[in-house]
């Protein structure tokens, strides 16, 4: 069962809208190495996209491409109707798309508190002399971000440490940090990579639930990178498989897991 | 028991982002702000002012704006004696050219010129980092330092190519120069670090600062969250350098009284980092910390066996000063990499939870 090209209704009542982003032909090299090869696909409105594929497979290439840290040397990224230019990543980052690493990237001198506000900068624009005398304008920012902050936290769960060093903290909150900081900013796409990656059972369960939980609460549309097919094939409404920098499918989980293709990718097939 | 944080409730975020939510700092803060303003002026003598009290208070801002450069944003720098120089060469050149002007605001005004020069050294740090970045800004130091000796029109064609402190007043009250007595230019330096050390304060605890610090903790991470590097650096390079400048020219004005350009080269940018280290990388209260230990250590070997009757040659004071700093700084990045800041933080914390080990 595929889904509909027009706005529909899914099954546990999400609304899915419109095609965000759009990838067109990307092709991505460095020097010979092709890591993408000419790969589109589309992201919509409040749907949870993931992005499987073996090791290598040009994964996080793509998410990097996504989030203006490569640029492609063919095809085109469309953000909300319209061929995205050349960016700088932090330019893209205030577009709206939000994200988190493979490896935790938080800073790890600061405090949760001051990781998610810092999550919230683009949002702030009281200049250096009003903060200098943090008086009016910077004292108004800095109040209200952190009532919009402090939800997250609340969301998050994650009240207990808010002003704990993030270096203090276990693997598993630090994720849970890092998804915060993200969130902070409202971003209209939000760019997982890898939010799993060594868990356990449990957490990796708490994970999927604020996956589940952000994207139903605050309609944010979610494209996600991971190697868990079973949570993988329970979170997401549709699903890209790389493989060699190819894409080799692209629908929804039911039909992705049927296509001889993907089968062969993961499992392998003998070659003559 | 004294720093008991139980029972201070905050209703508001506003109260919870106070600078001082715990009533304790801000009382503590109070004693040591009386006691700067009222208690030591009425007590120093000349030879405290001279030797302890201004050098203090000069060598905190300098590591000040070192600190916020390499401790808040993370970018090396090895040309704080220079930018100091900038400052300095500044406001003798405005005082000189336009004698009708508050010496104050002079001073003030000089750290613009610093910053400019310091922007324009940080251009680099764009694309390099570290020992690199360091390198990078050592260059500043010697270049600066050479122009201070060659471009005659800097010391206004002085035949001994030093720059020498006018009287200068303000309304009939000498600040500067040879008649000016040391609690006045005491009181000056005073009001300038105080008002420069709260707006540091703001600035790095609020969204410029949380840059700063994510510029430092993870650039790459803090490019695609949405922090322009480039501004963030800038930046932080113009307010560093903004407060290094008005440190040289207080330096200057306020307590040599007459400096060569050789004052302002590598052993002064040496002496600020020390100070910046030991105080602590990345915090505001390290830089006062640090600057009583390094500025007031040889005042303390040198009267300490005095006043036991106990002689001591002065080549060998120096020496031995110089063997205790070295140790120090060695004793201080193996046990404590964060300085004295952080043993204070430690020493709050347990006092905090006094009389409980948890």
């Amino acid at each position: 069962m595929s889904v509909p090209a027009e706005p529909y209704v899914t099954a546990d009542g999400r609304q899915i809208g419109d095609v965000l982003m759009e990838m067109r032909n990307i092709t991505l090299r460095f020097g010979g190495v092709e890591a993408i090869k000419d790969i589109s696909f589309d992201i919509r409105e409040g749907e949870i996209r993931a992005i499987i594929g073996p090791n290598g497979a040009g994964k996080s290439s793509m998410l990097n491409v996504i989030s203006g840290f490569y640029h492609p040397q063919e095809g085109e990224v469309w953000y909300k109707g319209a061929p995205r230019p050349s960016m700088k990543p932090y330019e893209v980052a205030r577009m709206g798309v939000g994200r988190t690493f493979q490896n935790i990237a938080l800073f790890e001198g600061m405090t949760v508190l001051d990781n998610v506000m810092t999550g919230r900068l683009t949002h702030m624009k009281a200049s250096l002399w009003e903060q200098a005398i943090w008086w009016g304008k910077a004292e108004r920012e800095e109040v209200f971000n952190r009532e919009q902050v402090e939800k997250i936290i609340d969301f998050l769960e994650i009240q207990a440490i808010r002003k704990t060093p993030v270096g203090r903290l276990p693997y598993g909150l630090k994720k849970r940090v890092e998804l915060a900081r993200a969130l902070a900013a409202e971003p209209s796409l939000l760019l997982l990579d890898e939010p799993m990656a060594g868990m356990n059972v449990e957490e990796k369960e708490d994970m999927s639930r604020f996956i589940l939980d952000v994207n139903d609460e605050f309609g944010t549309t979610i494209a996600l990178i991971e190697h868990d097919m079973g949570v993988v094939m329970d979170l997401s409404d549709r699903v890209v498989v790389m493989d060699y920098g190819k894409k080799i499918g692209d629908g929804t989980p039911d039909e992705v897991r049927s296509n001889q293709d993907v089968i062969d990718a993961y499992l392998g097939v003998p070659h003559e | 028991m004294l720093y008991r944080t139980a029972g201070q409730f905050k209703t508001s975020y506003r109260t919870d982002q106070a600078l001082f939510p715990i009533r304790q700092d801000a009382f503590l803060l109070g004693v040591i702000l009386i006691c700067a303003w009222v208690v030591f002026p009425l007590t120093a003598s000349e030879f405290t002012f001279q030797t302890l009290l201004t050098p203090i208070l000069i060598y905190s801002l300098a590591a000040l704006g070192l600190n916020i450069l390499t401790g808040f944003a993370g970018q090396l720098s090895l040309g704080t004696g220079a930018f100091m120089g900038v400052g300095a060469y500044a406001c003798y050149k405005m005082v000189t050219l336009m004698p009708w002007l508050n010496p104050v605001v002079a001073i003030l005004l000089s750290g613009v010129f610093s910053a400019g020069v310091g922007v324009m050294f940080g251009i680099p740090s764009l694309r390099i980092k570290g020992f690199y970045l360091a390198i990078a800004t050592l260059a500043a130091q010697f270049f600066l330092v050479w122009l201070f000796e060659k471009w005659a029109w800097l010391y206004n064609y002085n035949a001994s190519g030093a720059i020498q402190v006018p009287n200068l007043d303000i309304f009939g009250l000498y600040v500067a120069g040879p008649q000016a007595s040391s609690m006045t230019q005491y009181y000056v330096v005073l009001t300038i670090v105080s008002l420069l050390t709260y707006l540091a304060i703001n600035l790095t605890r609020g969204n410029l600062g949380r840059t700063w610090k994510a510029t430092r903790d993870m650039d790459i991470a803090a490019e695609l969250i949405g922090i322009n590097l480039m501004r963030s650096k800038l930046t932080a390079f113009a307010v560093s350098s903004y407060i290094v400048g008005v440190a040289g020219a207080l330096f200057v004005f306020m307590w040599r009284g007459a400096a060569e350009p050789n004052l302002f080269d590598i052993p002064l940018s040496f002496r600020v980092l020390f100070i910046a280290i030991i105080g602590g990388l990345g915090s505001i209260l390290g830089n006062y910390l640090g600057a009583i230990l390094i500025v007031g250590l040889p005042v303390v070997l040198n009267t300490v066996p005095r006043a036991l009757g106990i002689e001591v040659e002065s080549a060998l004071l120096e020496h031995l000063n110089i063997m205790i700093v070295g140790s120090l700084i060695i004793f201080f990045l193996i046990i404590e990499p964060h300085g004295l800041n952080a043993l204070w933080r430690l020493i709050r914390e347990k006092l905090i939870i006094w009389p409980f080990p948890h």
